[in-house]
């Protein structure tokens, strides 16, 4: 009896192994989310689309917490043998990730058409992140960059024109003055501009050194250039803001309850992603407006958010469908959804010819600012030892900002550092 | 005799292979880690010698770390043993309400330090967290505790101690209905005052459970990071970061593994002379007859 029992279960348990489709691929994929909103859901569902249409594909998409907690996530998991075959990594990582020898370029799964037609259609300045010595390491999905919002309400009670956004370093510093409002006792109530720069200042230090004219580190991620003279400029505008024209908030300033300053009219002016702009739009109790980043001697804004990257670790037919899912979730009507969803920068020009996306920036078109701004956009500050360097930036900004060093000091002190690391990559 | 060697061995196997697998060896395995470089996917690790340990004495955010570590012991541990003995005696009273004032002194120590951290997130913020509310009704400007250097790890020792003592306060509170009632009634006869009880009796009688509570707090001095994370990531420039967050950064944000090795050698290496120092000095004073 038991061994009759026994014989029928093994016989189900190879009957069920072997109908299974000979096919099926299933896939790992990480994904983060870095600003509230419906990117999670947007994500899930945008897979499940693709795994209903492609049913020998299973696609398990995995929320990994914020960028850093994502990389740890994957990084952890690498080293512990069981990587993912597909993530959404901070686009910055890429040095990091080739020098962990984790990754590898799509360029070997693609045809050299597609190499023209896929590569070839996202924007450029997405793809100073996603491309270095001639291949192509991560294909741009969740992109941002930062741009300016502004409350007309505000605005308009200082009697500045709300349609007018400050256009350059010395408007911003004029526009906010007439911005800041005080109560009777003298403190402020309402701050001219805010420039979010606790935990992570290099991001949004990047609108206003590469304005300045400075590009932090080169192309190899192998040089930075944290001590030049332009670089120092942009420092000391960042710290005159507070110090001396008296227009933003001293210290550090956090990232988290920017729109809530922003909706609380706390400041008049705020700096932040365009992965935000969903936010504003729903919670904003004013009309405000969006534009981009002041300029100095030129407009400019670094990129940021995340690539899909394709891990090494995975079978053949792994990464041809890790591969086919990148570049549907890519393509423009997805892309489409998710820009409209979250507020992200569709990262292709095509997206944008959609009927979806037209009809969007008709309604809305303060959402084609961040596109507009990309011509003018360059790379995220990204290099080896990716996070040691921007750290040792971030420190000497922080250091800076707290009046602890003067922007010369602390910049040619981070110089020396990143140099030291640096030096062994060249 | 061998036989009963081979039932103690056995006895005590299942212990040893955990403290072996889950102490010892990842600890010599960090020691010799702390000799080599990091490997990365394209280099092997090398041997370097003490070129990790010469980087660590010019560093100046380990040292930065390493002082601001020694302010939050410093602060933490007498605060929240102060403040937990405190409370401790208030609540053994018998007074109205005592259930409820119990929970609520305990209730920092059921919330996980994640959700405290938020809560103070809230707390803390400029302009309109709850400080900076309270403040604006005295007319007072808004402040910036979490993004100023001089007080960002302030901010942080207040939380530790806010959670800590209600949970040091039920050790407390255990130690002092275990002291008998006659030794309250005869001081009562012999005429002492409550501060003379409190000094020559209570004092000494849970002066165990004080040094179960100091060795606790020493050890969760380093050890309690996790509102860090939440609150400051060790900021701005350093001023809140303490050594285990420290450590952290570097083994999982930087991936510079045989560094991280190196922050924790040293730690160990401080945390075994200070086991050692308890042990001998404060073991012997306490426990007397």
């Amino acid at each position: 009896m038991a061994s009759r029992f026994l014989k029928s279960t093994v016989i189900a348990a190879l009957l069920s192994a072997t109908a299974m489709p000979a096919l099926a691929v299933d896939l790992e994929f990480y994904f983060p989310v870095a600003v509230g909103g419906k990117a999670a859901d947007t994500i899930e569902s945008l897979t499940a689309d693709y795994v209903k249409a492609n049913p020998d594909v299973k696609i398990d998409a995995i929320y990994a917490g914020g960028y850093n907690d994502a990389l740890s996530k994957a990084m952890t998991a690498a080293r512990g043998g069981n990587p993912p075959q597909l993530s959404v990594l901070l686009s910055a990582e890429m040095f990091t990730l080739i020098d962990e020898d984790l990754i590898e370029p799509f360029d070997a799964y693609v045809s050299e058409d597609e190499k023209k037609s896929w590569f070839g259609a996202f924007y450029p300045a997405f793809m100073e992140n996603s491309q270095t010595g001639g291949k192509t390491w991560g294909i741009p999905f969740q992109r941002s960059t930062p741009v300016m919002y502004w409350n007309k309400e505000a605005f308009k009670e200082a009697g500045l024109d709300p349609d007018h956004a400050p256009a350059n370093w010395d408007e911003l510093v004029e526009i906010s003055k007439k911005l800041v409002k005080k109560d009777a006792a003298g403190n402020v109530t309402q701050w001219g501009v805010r420039i979010p720069s606790e935990g992570f200042p290099y991001w949004l230090f990047q609108g206003l050194s590469t304005p300045a004219g400075a590009i932090l580190a080169n192309a190899d991620g192998n040089k930075t250039n944290f001590d030049d003279p332009k670089v120092i400029e942009a420092t000391q505008f960042l710290v005159d803001l507070s110090k001396k024209y008296g227009v933003m908030q001293e210290g550090a300033i956090a990232w988290g309850p920017t729109p809530k300053a922003f909706f609380e009219r706390e400041a008049a002016i705020v700096w932040t992603t365009t992965g935000n702009l969903t936010n504003m739009r729903e919670n904003a109790p004013f009309d405000f407006g969006v534009g981009f980043l002041p300029k100095k001697e030129r407009f400019g804004a670094p990129t940021g958010g995340g690539n899909f990257v394709l891990f090494k670790e995975a079978s053949q037919e792994q990464k041809k469908a890790a591969v086919d899912f990148v570049k549907w979730i890519t393509a423009p009507e997805q892309a489409a959804k998710w820009s409209m969803a979250t507020g992200y920068v569709a990262p292709r020009a095509d997206a944008w010819e959609t009927d979806a996306m037209k009809q969007y920036v008709k309604d809305f078109p303060q959402a084609a600012v961040a596109r507009d701004q990309l011509q003018y956009a360059v790379a995220e500050l990204s290099t080896y030892e990716n996070r040691k360097v921007t750290s040792i930036l971030n420190d000497a900004l922080s250091a800076a900002i707290a009046g602890e060093k003067t922007p010369q000091e602390a910049l040619k002190e981070a110089q020396e550092k990143a140099e030291a690391i640096l030096k062994n990559y060249r | 005799m061998r036989r009963e060697w081979i039932y103690a061995l056995l006895l005590l196997l299942p212990a040893m292979i955990l403290l072996m697998g889950f102490t010892h060896i990842p600890a010599i395995e960090t020691i010799i880690d702390s000799f080599y470089s990091t490997p990365r996917g394209r280099r092997a690790a090398r041997f370097v010698e003490l070129e990790n340990y010469r980087t660590l004495l010019a560093d100046d955010v380990f040292l930065r770390a390493f002082w601001n570590n020694l302010i939050y012991a410093a602060v933490t541990i007498p605060a929240s043993i102060i403040i937990s003995l405190g409370m401790a005696l208030f609540v053994h009273s018998r007074i109205r309400g005592l259930s409820f004032l119990r929970m609520a002194y305990f209730t920092p120590t059921v919330l996980p330090l994640i959700a405290v951290a938020n809560i103070w997130l809230f707390f803390y913020t400029p302009g309109f967290g709850l400080i900076d509310q309270i403040r604006g009704l005295f007319d007072l400007p808004p402040q910036n505790w979490m993004g100023q250097t001089d007080t960002a790890l302030y901010t942080m020792i207040a939380v530790a101690v806010w959670k800590e003592a209600g949970f040091f306060m039920i050790f407390y509170l255990a130690a002092l209905q275990t002291i008998p009632t006659p030794l309250r009634e005869a001081a009562k006869l012999e005429g002492a005052g409550r501060w003379t009880f409190f000094r020559r009796v209570t004092l000494p009688l849970i002066m165990p459970t004080t040094v179960f509570i100091s060795v606790n707090a020493v050890i969760n001095s380093v050890r309690l990071v996790d509102h860090i994370f939440v609150m400051t990531e060790g900021g701005p420039n350093n001023a809140s970061k303490l050594l285990l967050y420290y450590i952290f950064e570097v083994a999982f944000q930087f991936w510079d593994t045989a560094y991280a090795s190196t922050l924790t050698v040293v730690i160990l290496g401080m945390l075994s002379l200070l086991a050692i120092g308890q042990f001998f000095f404060l073991d012997k004073r306490v426990h007397y007859k």
